[in-house]
């Protein structure tokens, strides 16, 4: 298709020439010709880009074509060879507004998928923990990544992550883009804007585990990660600081088990998270970025207990430009205050984390943590922790790190441990949020 | 389809967000680049009748942008998002471009351009591509403004693009295309004449950043400092790399001023050659403020290292 048009244009161009040539004598000017070589060489690269962003539309404007199983995998006529298989489905696709699928034959069709990520979680851990304990090794999570411009006002993204004991869609949601005044909603299901560690995958976690308060007060692994609306919007503040406001509502339903925070148990029991963030350029390379946020819903106990969660974050990010790529920090606390309204006694929990992760070299990072928590339903406990990391990225796309954990729990007992962890990612570049 | 435009109505009337629409004035057209290469050339068509900021600074790897919600301002108010492409800036432009909220600057928006198309694209890749060739730009080359005739081209395109957004200025914009032709036409005069000497030369670059640039002046670059795209030094690649150097008689390694000079210096040391930090990117030094100047200096660079390393 491409090399068809470039033939004719190419002829065209030629023949255009040529006859020029022979139109305007023998005074054979090399500069006349050079000019127009030139300006043909422009017309084929204009041309060559307009092929590579018709195929880029292809892939990003046009919506994904709602069909029914049936006519997706609706089996064409396959010839033998892309190149054929190509032009049928281009002329077929203009005769009738039909879907059409070549089972990965043609790059139109193709292009029309969603990118697909596929990052794989393993973790290993060694020491003994009597009250938390760990499978020794164990393939902790594979999350497949799907994600497309829906159309031009919106786009699509799931995370899906198939833990050793089932599946879960950890999220799944489309995101409206093009909403007046600058907002940004978002419809499906997501992990709520309760301060950053409940924001994050588990594959951009700066540590293999999440820290204690994480695991005691906000749902752990799972974190507050509902089905709901979610509003955003941005603000410039006067000083060059910035705001983000975050409102969202969701059905109610977060966390399991042990670490359930919140349960609907009618259809009015929803929780709403809200989240105010301040970011601020220090200097061109150290930015401040402060967080506050509160969560509201009801527990496992009837929709007349209600718990609430008040959060502030805080993050020094430091990285001098022209060597970005090999030194950088990241300083944070969070600190989060529970209050749970339970039998006999409402609890009040506090707990907090501390962290930092420099960057050595290209490829090496080592960090720290510190942790404390109180435990939700009995905030009297109070279990304590600290964490070593050295992290190394053999390139881009996997890491191997080693942590080591001490964890003191209320019960006086002590646990080290030691955390390996390999994460790799397959497929589509991830752009990871800020 | 329709579902969702209902949503999209009706989260909009919930929120009340009527409130204030944007007045439609014949205003200054604001134009976010991501590059200060694609700021520059903006610059070059659109004079003062525009607005031009670029996210990426001159002497940082665009690859490798952290994506700070202090763009995101910019980007709220662009109506014009100029981006690079190829997948140059797929590390950190798109949660940008998201959060955003700005409806002109998503891709296939009315305010989004990708420059690419307008220029010519080296080294796309014929076969399938996968990572165990590193972090290959699996579009073709994305450094591709490093050649005056891309420049061109790409100006071209903006001014088009302006024009189109700005029909009452497009008159100006056509213009100050044909201002910057004609002034890059009489630029490329003289670096081709200073560079024909040294036509066929060979040298080793850190990335593959120049390879438009070794095009156009006809240098012929023979090998990297990277065993592959974005991946760094490895012992093994190194002493190739001298080997091939020594074989070959190579005097000059071109490296980013992003990137470490360590290994490059030491390879300069093992082979006899010189190592000099070449711009990709305007801005990459105080001096090199625009898109002449940035050849201006790459070719005073070079040239005084080939006269050197005779
Ligand atoms: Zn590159």
């Amino acid at each position: 298709m491409k090399h068809f048009i470039f033939a004719v244009v190419l002829a065209t161009l030629i023949s255009t020439t040529m006859w020029g040539q022979q139109s305007t004598a023998p005074a054979a000017d090399t500069a006349a010709l050079e000019q127009k070589f030139r300006d043909m060489e422009d017309r084929i690269i204009a041309l060559e880009g307009q092929v590579r962003a018709l195929k880029a539309t292809a892939a990003q404007a046009q919506p994904a074509p709602v069909t029914s199983p049936e006519t997706a995998t609706e089996p064409s006529p396959l010839v033998s060879g892309t190149a054929p298989a190509e032009t049928s489905a281009t002329s077929s696709s203009s005769a009738f507004a039909r879907p059409i699928n070549l089972g990965g034959a043609s790059n139109a069709g193709k292009a029309l998928n969603p990118d697909i990520s596929v990052i794989g979680d393993f973790i290993g851990v060694a020491g003994h923990n009597s009250i938390s304990p760990s499978p020794a090794l164990e393939m902790h999570e594979s999350e497949i990544g799907l994600q497309a411009i829906i159309d031009p006002y919106a786009r699509g993204d799931f995370f899906l992550s198939f833990g050793e004991k089932g599946v879960n869609v950890e999220e799944g949601f489309i995101t409206f883009t093009a909403l007046p005044a600058g907002f940004t909603a978002r419809v499906g299901k997501m992990r709520s804007a309760f301060g950053k560690v409940n924001m994050m995958h588990n594959h951009v976690l700066p540590f293999v585990d999440r820290p204690l308060v994480s695991n005691s007060l906000t749902g752990g692994e799972d974190g507050i990660d509902d089905a709901g609306f979610s509003l955003e919007h941005i603000l410039p503040a006067p000083k060059g600081i910035f705001f983000d406001v975050t409102a969202q509502l969701f059905r109610g339903d977060s966390g399991g088990g042990d670490q359930l925070v919140f349960q609907s148990h009618r259809k009015s029991d929803v929780s709403t998270v809200e989240h105010l963030r301040a970011y601020k350029d220090l200097t061109e390379s150290t930015n401040l970025d402060i967080g506050l946020s509160y969560a509201r819903g009801h527990n496992e106990l009837g929709s007349a207990f209600l718990t609430q969660l008040y959060g502030v974050d805080a993050t020094v990010h430091w990285k001098p430009l022209r060597r970005a790529i090999y030194h950088s920090f990241v300083g944070r606390g969070e600190f989060i205050w529970s209050q749970r309204q339970q039998l006999p006694v409402e609890q009040r929990a506090f707990g907090f984390y501390t962290s930092g992760e420099y960057q050595l070299g290209r490829r090496w990072f080592v960090g720290g943590r510190y942790d404390l928590s109180d435990r939700s339903r009995f905030a009297n406990q109070t279990d304590k922790g600290g964490s070593a990391i050295l992290t190394y990225w053999p390139s881009e796309f996997s890491q191997i790190r080693t942590q080591y954990r001490y964890t003191k729990y209320a019960e006086n007992i002590g646990a080290h441990e030691v955390l390996f962890q390999v994460l790799f990612s397959l497929g589509a570049h991830g752009a990871h949020p800020f | 389809m329709q579902n969702l435009n209902g949503i999209r109505a009706l989260v909009a009337v919930t929120l009340g967000m009527a409130l204030s629409a944007t007045p439609a004035a014949a205003k200054k057209l604001n134009v976010v680049t991501s590059t200060s290469d694609l700021a520059a050339l903006t610059m070059e068509v659109g004079g003062d009748r525009i607005n031009v900021d670029s996210i990426a600074k001159g002497y940082q790897d665009p690859h490798f942008v952290e994506a700070k919600p202090s763009f995101l301002l910019k980007l709220k108010q662009a109506d014009v998002l100029l981006v690079v492409g190829l997948e140059l800036e797929i590390g950190w432009l798109p949660p940008l471009i998201t959060q955003s909220g700005n409806p002109k600057v998503q891709v296939g928006g009315q305010g989004y351009l990708d420059a690419s198309q307008f220029a010519e694209i080296l080294e796309i890749p014929s076969g399938p591509v996968s990572r165990a060739m590193g972090d290959v730009h699996p579009l073709g080359n994305p450094h591709y403004w490093l050649d005056p005739a891309n420049g061109r081209r790409i100006a071209r395109g903006v001014a088009n693009k302006l024009g189109e957004l700005d029909p009452n200025d497009a008159p100006y914009f056509q213009d100050r295309f044909k201002d910057f032709d004609r002034r890059l036409s009489d630029a490329e005069k003289k670096w081709d004449a200073e560079m024909s000497p040294y036509r066929g030369r060979k040298v080793v670059t850190y990335h593959n950043s120049a390879t438009n640039f070794a095009k156009h002046f006809g240098l012929n670059v023979m090998g990297y400092v990277e065993p592959r795209p974005g991946i760094p030094p490895t012992p093994g690649h190194t002493i190739e790399l001298m080997g091939l150097m020594k074989r070959d008689k190579i005097k000059v390694i071109l490296v980013e001023p992003y990137f470490d000079l360590k290994t490059p210096d030491s390879i300069a040391r093992e082979t006899g050659s010189k190592v000099i930090v070449f711009l990709p990117s305007v801005g990459g030094e105080k001096e090199v403020t625009d898109y002449f100047k940035l050849f201006d200096y790459d070719i005073a660079l070079l040239m005084k290292a080939f006269q050197e390393t005779n």
